[in-house]
């Protein structure tokens, strides 16, 4: 029942990186089938109707607020069934998105932060019900959508990272690094299927293997933070971004298993635990906590197109990872600090280990999910 | 899935007994008892019975010692992983994987629910003993998280502050522990490793400790062991066969506090490290005048042979006690300290080494009694305020648990008459 088809997968993707413009809301028709306008400010989030019928339902965001603004289309548990990023102050953008009847929210987040201002959405009409292959092939379908959102919008940020960076900005490059970096966290596991592009991109001074020269993010952040010295980091950045394109360019051509994506869930609480408690990823910048939450979102993001099989198949499992994900979140937002969040090094060893506490009660019950999910 | 076969007691008869005087006693029993020493160090002591095991148990060779933090507030959920440990412990004691499909029996697409480190050994006479500490009770913030403060026994008071402690809060208290003995490291480690698994999101561990080389026999069918300062440790040491001293000393009696710590015991730990390198370069005489004993046979300075009564009364040519006034044995003995006593079950330790070229060692002690206010306490005071070996000494964590009776079938479960 919980579904949304894509309209195509090229369509959607231009739409969530180049759709804007002042596109005025019309429903001519009268029959729940127009556009829908968005009013969205920094304190509030006015949508125009809050019942559709099934079927294509375009929305039309206009951000009339000071802060970047951000529109989403939730299903039951936070299932990302649509949303558009980066709606700059006095844009107008689109968000087409198909929806099944059914239940669902809609989230206006000024900021780009938080749980956002929620509304109600009831979308009526009939849907014929689905197999349970049928709701795993969704799962497949909406997470493809998703690696296409987030790595869209890491083309727009590591862009401008990498313009500050080459234009010899340092402190807006420092500002944009950990912005560049929560895309790519959220989508890892998809990079890391891509072999050697991952440690060109990702790599720690030391992970590398004689004879292999060090690029990407962390070599810029050392640049920023440690030499901080751009002036020769040039050929690096226009790298990362060369680099980020061609891995966003493959990952848009692939689809994942379901098992695939439990275990990218998974995988993605392992490296909070592994590295970003630790404060091994970022060690020059401290930003670790910005790639912690951007695990946790990608993993959320994984967990949620499986959503609709998982709770078929265990609905006490999808209740416990519920749980357990707002746990996180609010041990998570304690340290939220302005627009961001603290830095590693000034949190406590007792911080730290509530953080770790909470995840790996996180990462306990979602390492169950590929079971599920591969039970026929 | 069963690890491995362990020899059937018969089986170990024949092999020879490993320990001096353990065969035939082991052949006296069908079944083995948890105080009687299993023959072989394969062989498997019973999960359930009146007493838990690890307690009067022969004490095996390792440790792994852990305290845990429970991080739910929520009764239900942690109640459920009571469970759970219980039915994995009763597995594991056996010689079995901690879970039904054990470490390569499951799905492949599912993490296995035992670790696996343990395939291919014996039971290895693992006991698993859990205890309640006070935080259980109240949290630090004073919070009765799963609405049984009032179960909480008055003997169960938090240690008082003893003179010279140096404790690091960070390895002391938690909410509930867990005493792995065994006589392989691997298997030991194995069951900690696995119950900190199975309660991932219900309890973290606070802290833990390795612990090679028993500080004292439990059982008369085993010898005295050395401590790392080179002197038999635990020749007083309340016994299994002692019955009436158990009673006594070491097993909580109806009418001594809440119902379900009847027929328990109250363990303390105190982790005391060891200032090896400056005790190893002070004279054979002022270690001997520290301890009150020799070295090599362990006799009171009064005496000749190990067990031998010191005669505190005892002066030399100059009118001094031959027994020192802050000698270690002295201050130790019951007679100094209203006729106090503990079964100890401590272990050797070394953490590696401190970064100041000196082992970081010491004895990790473990101490069960009936009632730690009129026994540990006691004890401690008197050594805390005058032993000659606090010189060598640092108390460096601290742990107090209320340890219940055991379960006596699968119906029941760890901490079941606690929580209900």
């Amino acid at each position: 029942m919980r579904t949304a088809r894509l309209i195509t997968a090229g369509a959607a993707a231009a739409l969530l990186l180049t759709a804007c413009g002042d596109k005025k809301s019309d429903d001519a028709a009268g029959d729940g089938t127009g556009k829908i306008a968005v009013a969205a400010s920094d304190t509030e989030c006015k949508v125009e109707r809050a019942t559709s019928a099934a079927g294509t339902v375009t929305f039309t965001i206009a951000n009339k607020g000071s802060k970047i603004n951000e529109f989403y289309v939730y299903a039951t548990g936070d299932r990302i069934m649509g949303e558009i990023e980066n709606i700059a102050p006095g844009l107008t953008r689109e968000l087409i998105v198909e929806l099944p009847a059914g239940a669902y929210e809609t989230a206006c987040k000024p900021g780009m932060i938080g749980k956002g201002i929620r509304n109600a959405f009831q979308v009526t009409g009939s849907a014929a019900p689905l197999t349970e292959d049928a709701k795993l092939a969704q799962a497949t379908a909406d997470y493809q959508r998703y690696v296409k959102s987030q790595s869209g919008a890491l083309i727009e940020q590591t862009t401008a990272f990498v313009a500050a960076v080459k234009a010899g900005d340092v402190e807006k490059a420092k500002t944009l690094f950990p912005i560049a970096r929560t895309y790519w966290e959220r989508i890892e596991p998809v990079a890391e299927s891509f072999g050697d592009l991952d440690p060109a991109i990702d790599a720690r001074d030391g992970d590398l293997e004689p004879g292999q020269k060090w690029t990407g993010f962390h070599k810029i952040e050392k640049d920023l933070w440690v030499t901080k010295d751009v002036s020769k980091s040039g050929p690096d950045a226009d790298k990362l971004l060369a680099d980020v394109q061609t891995i966003v360019n493959k990952a848009n051509t692939v689809t994942f298993s379901p098992v695939e994506l439990a275990n990218g869930a998974k995988e993605l609480l392992d490296e909070v635990a592994s590295g970003k408690i630790t404060g091994e990823e970022d060690r020059y910048s401290h930003t670790d906590l910005w790639d912690f939450a951007a695990n946790l979102e990608g993993s959320q993001g994984a967990v949620q197109a499986l959503r609709p099989a998982l709770e078929e198949r265990d609905p006490a499992l999808v209740k416990t990872l519920d749980e357990n994900f707002a746990k996180v979140e609010a041990s998570l937002e304690k340290h939220r600090s302005g627009d961001g969040w603290k830095l590693h090094n000034q949190l406590t060893q007792a911080e730290l280990k509530e953080l770790s506490d909470n995840i790996n009660a996180l990462a306990e019950p979602i390492s169950k999910v590929a079971a599920i999910v591969a039970k026929k | 899935m069963q690890r491995r076969k362990v020899l059937g007691l018969a089986g170990a008869g024949a092999a020879g007994a490993a320990v001096a005087g353990a065969g035939a006693i082991a052949l006296t029993h069908r079944e083995p008892k948890p105080d009687t020493l299993v023959s072989d160090t394969a062989g498997a002591y019973p999960f359930y019975g009146e007493r838990q095991a690890g307690i009067i148990t022969p004490a095996q060779d390792r440790l792994h010692f852990c305290a845990f933090d429970v991080i739910t507030d929520d009764k239900a959920a942690l109640v459920d992983m009571l469970q759970d440990w219980t039915a994995a412990a009763a597995r594991m004691t056996q010689g079995r994987d901690a879970g039904t499909f054990g470490a390569v029996g499951g799905s492949m697409q599912a993490p296995p629910d035992d670790t696996g480190e343990a395939l291919d050994l014996p039971a290895s006479g693992l006991t698993l003993t859990i205890g309640f500490g006070p935080t259980l009770f109240r949290d630090v913030r004073g919070k009765d998280r799963f609405g049984i403060a009032a179960k909480r026994p008055a003997a169960l008071a938090d240690l008082p502050n003893f003179p010279r402690d140096t404790l690091d809060p960070a390895i002391s208290g938690g909410d509930i522990a867990v005493q792995a003995c065994a006589h392989d490291p691997q298997v030991a480690v194995h069951a900690i490793r696995n119950l900190a698994r199975i309660g991932m999101g219900k309890v973290s561990v606070r802290w833990s400790q390795l612990g090679f080389g028993r500080t004292s026999s439990t059982s008369r069918s085993q010898v005295t062991p050395r401590n790392l300062f080179g002197f038999k440790d635990g020749t007083r040491n309340l016994k299994a066969e002692d019955t009436a001293l158990l009673d006594e000393h070491l097993w909580v009696h109806s009418g001594d506090g809440p119902d379900w710590m009847t027929g328990g015991s109250y363990l303390v730990t105190r982790k005391v490290r060891m200032l090896i390198e400056t005790w190893d370069r002070s004279m054979l005489a002022e270690q001997q005048t520290i301890i009150g004993r020799d070295k090599g046979e362990g006799a009171p300075l009064t005496g000749k042979l190990e067990h031998d009564e010191p005669d505190f009364k005892a002066e030399d040519g100059e009118g001094q006690p031959v027994i020192a006034v802050d000698s270690h044995l002295r201050l130790a003995h019951a007679d100094q300290n209203n006729g106090a006593r503990l079964l100890r079950r401590g272990y050797n330790y070394v953490d590696g080494s401190d970064g100041l070229g000196r082992l970081n060692a010491g004895l990790f002690f473990i101490g069960y009694q009936r009632d730690p206010r009129k026994q540990f306490v006691q004890i401690q005071n008197s050594l805390a305020k005058l032993d000659a070996l606090n010189e060598y000494i640092r108390h460096t964590s601290s742990g107090l648990f209320a340890c219940p009776p055991g379960l006596l079938a699968a119906d029941d479960y760890w901490g079941r008459s606690l929580f209900a």
